[in-house]
């Protein structure tokens, strides 16, 4: 499989009659991206706000992030399940909208979502500072159920960053990123002198609005597969997640992938990136058994000399983490763990809530306990109250003055566990 | 202008004697004495000792307290910029005497204080979490590799810098997790790291495996139908409004709640405070985390003894097992003092 990503340069957002790209800049019809978004029945309204990084904003809570993506030349459409058919993906040409992300707000479920702050020092930690966010605040209807209210916003972020795209189709490309991924004939015997290295991805999958879907099909339902990496670039899996802010993986970080991104850097040079293969994170004992030994058995069966296990989320989640690296490990394949660390707010309380003596090499994306403290902003869009109850914030952490204290927890991709970002921590 | 440093040795350093003198009291003299000869070299010209203060080992340790306030005194007296305390190598007494000292100092002037001990000193221990200790050999023939170390680190204390590496810059780690940025994105660190890992090169976790507590289950009770039983939750069940304020993650307290008289939790007067999970059918009915409604027909049915009238909340959600190890030691006192013979412990 061979994947362009043709991609635009986005530096600014503004208003216009015609959606489109030029010198940089993306010209936005409200209007049409509006009817659009509004084609679902579940919304009643929706305001749209343009935000770029260093402004005086803080939008909370915001539910998912999405880059605009649009399939130039197929098969297929991105978001396969949602906005294209099911087709498989990852092949031919995908227009990427470079620099510019979808926000979505509106309250969902109170305490899961999260804060984006476009300057000072929360802006250092979340990855959506540094983009121009078009900003969908939603209107449900009246009496909307709460997990059909999600489906409604989740999708309707997905219409509008596809809507973005497709009106650029024509647009200048900025510059060409290409990825292949060959049939396990050839790229097994490639390179026989470098290491052969799989990751094991690991999706957020425990239910009741902690969901991942993968071309339409929750993840929870799949056992443990193979996907080509050059498929995640094409918007293969999406994310339903309402879990803590910090360490959910967003569609934006799905389509964007930095595990994928280094393994294909590396590739050729010092490792030979063979397989992709995702996993669950379920709740049962059973669930969680069956696709560790399964996941762990697809790396074997390909003859995986090491793989990069990423996690999503934490706590329960540990286990299925530490299953995969034992399991691993015990197979003679060695592993590499990405997680980050509840280690309490003073840093001193133990960081994961499971663990095992294989595990003895593991990137941290932070601790998520760790307390900022936000400045008041000029413009506030959605509803700052939510910080009390919103995961990482904690009563009295919105001040009189608009500042807010609150744990890194509650910062959009702050701790991301595919390690977007360059934190990480130590021990004193 | 130098920084100035009041360094605190003990009887034996201060060549006063050994043991047969461990009883003397506190006095301070002008500049250096013993190891502050070595040290006062290696530290200038940054940084002078000014004034040191000598205790005997025993006179410390049945007058801590008043010790440690007079060196706090000493150091105001002096206008210290840092206590260096020792080293103190394997010496119990003494290094427990400079490790209190300088916690005392540093918690009441903000000064950077550092001793140095022996790994195996209690003083380690008792105060890694709180100061700056740099690791020594077991005896004073350690001194010429210790006070080099010593006299580094507090000049970068001095200078207004952390510690950020304790290993290299050889102190004891305080056992702190605190995030930093590195040059690189995770993703990239795990990838080179395990290249490292393939080829059998040395590489270095971010995160070295905690290691677990393991609780030996209590034999079972003989007579449920007698037992008293109490309910526990970290399911974050609370009475509606959440009038403890428990957080929906990282919880920093924990709730105790009268049941007595309630046979069921109805929508609309308890609710979850969980901020990790789907909260509609909890809220729909509290008694799917908390069943109550449940125990109260057992002890109906004469299957269990009876409820104890308060349970106990927090909410189990990002939240640092050194809470959940705080909160769940003071419900069990409680339990126990209520003579409660077993506890049923609901999560989500």
């Amino acid at each position: 499989m061979k994947l362009e990503l043709c991609k635009i340069v986005v530096d600014k957002l503004e208003w216009g009659p015609r959606t489109s790209v030029k010198d940089k800049v993306l010209t936005i019809n409200k209007d049409e991206l509006v009817a659009k978004i509004l084609e679902d029945p579940g919304l009643k309204g929706v305001e749209v706000e343009l935000v770029h990084p260093g402004e005086s904003t803080r939008i909370l809570p915001v539910k998912d992030a999405v880059q605009p993506r649009y399939k130039l030349e197929g098969p297929g459409q991105v978001f396969p399940g949602w906005i294209g058919d099911v087709e498989t993906v990852g092949s031919g040409k995908t227009l990427v909208l470079d620099g510019a992300c979808v926000l979505t707000t509106g309250r969902l479920v109170a305490p899961q979502e999260g804060i984006v702050d476009m300057s000072g020092p929360g802006a250092e930690y979340t990855p959506f500072s540094k983009t121009q966010n078009i900003v969908l605040v939603f209107e449900p209807v009246d009496g909307l159920e709460l997990h059909d209210l999600e489906a409604v916003y989740r999708k309707a972020g997905l219409r509008a960053a596809f809507y973005l795209a497709e009106a650029c189709r024509d647009c200048k490309i900025d510059n060409v990123e290409t990825y292949e991924w060959p049939p396990f004939t050839d790229s097994l015997k490639a390179y026989p002198n470098l290491p052969k290295i799989a990751y094991v991805y690991m999706l957020q999958s425990q239910g009741l609005l902690h969901d991942t879907w993968v071309y339409g099909v929750d993840a929870k339902r799949i056992l443990p597969t193979l996907i080509s990496p050059t498929e995640t670039m094409d918007g293969a899996i999406i994310s339903g997640n309402c879990v803590s802010a910090c360490d959910k993986n967003n569609t934006y970080v799905h389509l964007n992938n930095p595990v994928i991104k280094s393994l294909f850097e590396h590739h050729g040079k010092d490792l030979n990136f063979i397989g992709c293969i995702i996993t669950n994170e379920n709740v049962t004992l059973a669930d969680k058994k069956r696709s560790s030994w399964y996941a762990i058995n697809l790396a074997k069966m390909l003859g995986a000399d090491g793989v990069v296990i990423s996690e999503e989320g934490f706590g329960n989640p540990d286990a299925d983490l530490i299953m995969n690296c034992w399991k691993a490990e015990r197979a003679g394949i060695r592993t590499v763990l990405i997680t980050d660390e509840y280690a309490g707010r003073d840093g001193s309380s133990q960081s994961l809530a499971d663990s095992c003596p294989e595990g003895d090499a593991c990137v941290t994306a932070g601790n998520a306990n760790e307390i900022v403290v936000l400045p008041p902003m000029k413009k506030v869009i959605g509803d700052p109250s939510k910080a009390d109850v919103i995961a990482g914030g904690f009563f009295g952490s919105l001040r009189e003055d608009g500042s807010m204290e609150v744990e890194l927890q509650a910062i959009l991709g702050s701790t991301c566990e595919l390690g977007f970002n360059l934190i990480g921590a130590r021990t004193l | 202008m130098a920084y100035k440093v009041v360094h605190y040795i003990n009887q034996f350093f201060a060549g006063i004697g050994g043991e047969e003198k461990a009883d003397i009291a506190p006095e301070v003299r002008e500049g250096k004495v013993g190891p502050g000869m070595g040290l006062g070299q290696l530290l200038a010209p940054d940084a002078e000792i000014v004034a040191t203060f000598i205790c005997g080992d025993n006179y410390f340790a049945t007058n801590s307290d008043k010790v440690c306030q007079e060196v706090i005194d000493c150091c105001k007296k002096y206008k210290a910029d840092a206590l260096i305390a020792g080293p103190a190598f394997n010496a119990g007494r003494y290094g427990t005497a400079c490790a209190s000292v300088c916690a005392a100092v540093q918690k009441e002037l903000g000064i950077p204080t550092l001793t140095a001990l022996y790994k195996e000193n209690p003083g380690v221990d008792l105060f890694r979490k709180e100061i700056v200790i740099v690791e020594t050999a077991n005896s004073a023939r350690g001194m010429g590799k210790a006070l080099p170390t010593m006299a580094a680190v507090a000049k970068k204390l001095l200078s207004g810098k952390a510690i950020e590496d304790p290993a290299a810059e050889g102190v004891f780690s305080k056992g702190i997790r605190q995030n930093m940025f590195y040059s690189e994105p995770g993703a990239e660190r795990a990838v080179k790291m395990l290249i490292k890992k393939l080829k059998k090169e040395p590489f270095t976790t971010e995160y070295p495996m905690p290691v677990f507590d393991r609780v030996t289950p209590r034999p079972p009770v003989k007579d449920m139908s007698h037992a008293k039983i109490a309910i526990v939750t970290s399911g974050g069940i609370v009475p509606f409004g959440n009038p403890d304020h428990i957080a929906a993650s990282s919880a920093q307290n924990f709730g105790e709640y009268d049941i007595s008289g309630v046979t069921d939790l109805k929508k609309g007067e308890y609710q979850t405070a969980h901020g990790g999970y789907d909260q509609t059918y909890a809220n729909q009915d509290p008694d799917r985390v908390l069943p109550v409604d449940v125990l109260r027909d057992l002890v109906r049915e004469g299957k269990i003894g009876s409820l104890y009238e308060h349970y106990y909340a927090t909410v189990g959600n990002g939240t640092a097992v050194a809470n959940a190890k705080k909160f769940g030691t003071e419900i069990g006192k409680k339990l126990k003092d209520a003579n409660v013979q077993a506890v049923i412990l609901t999560s989500t």
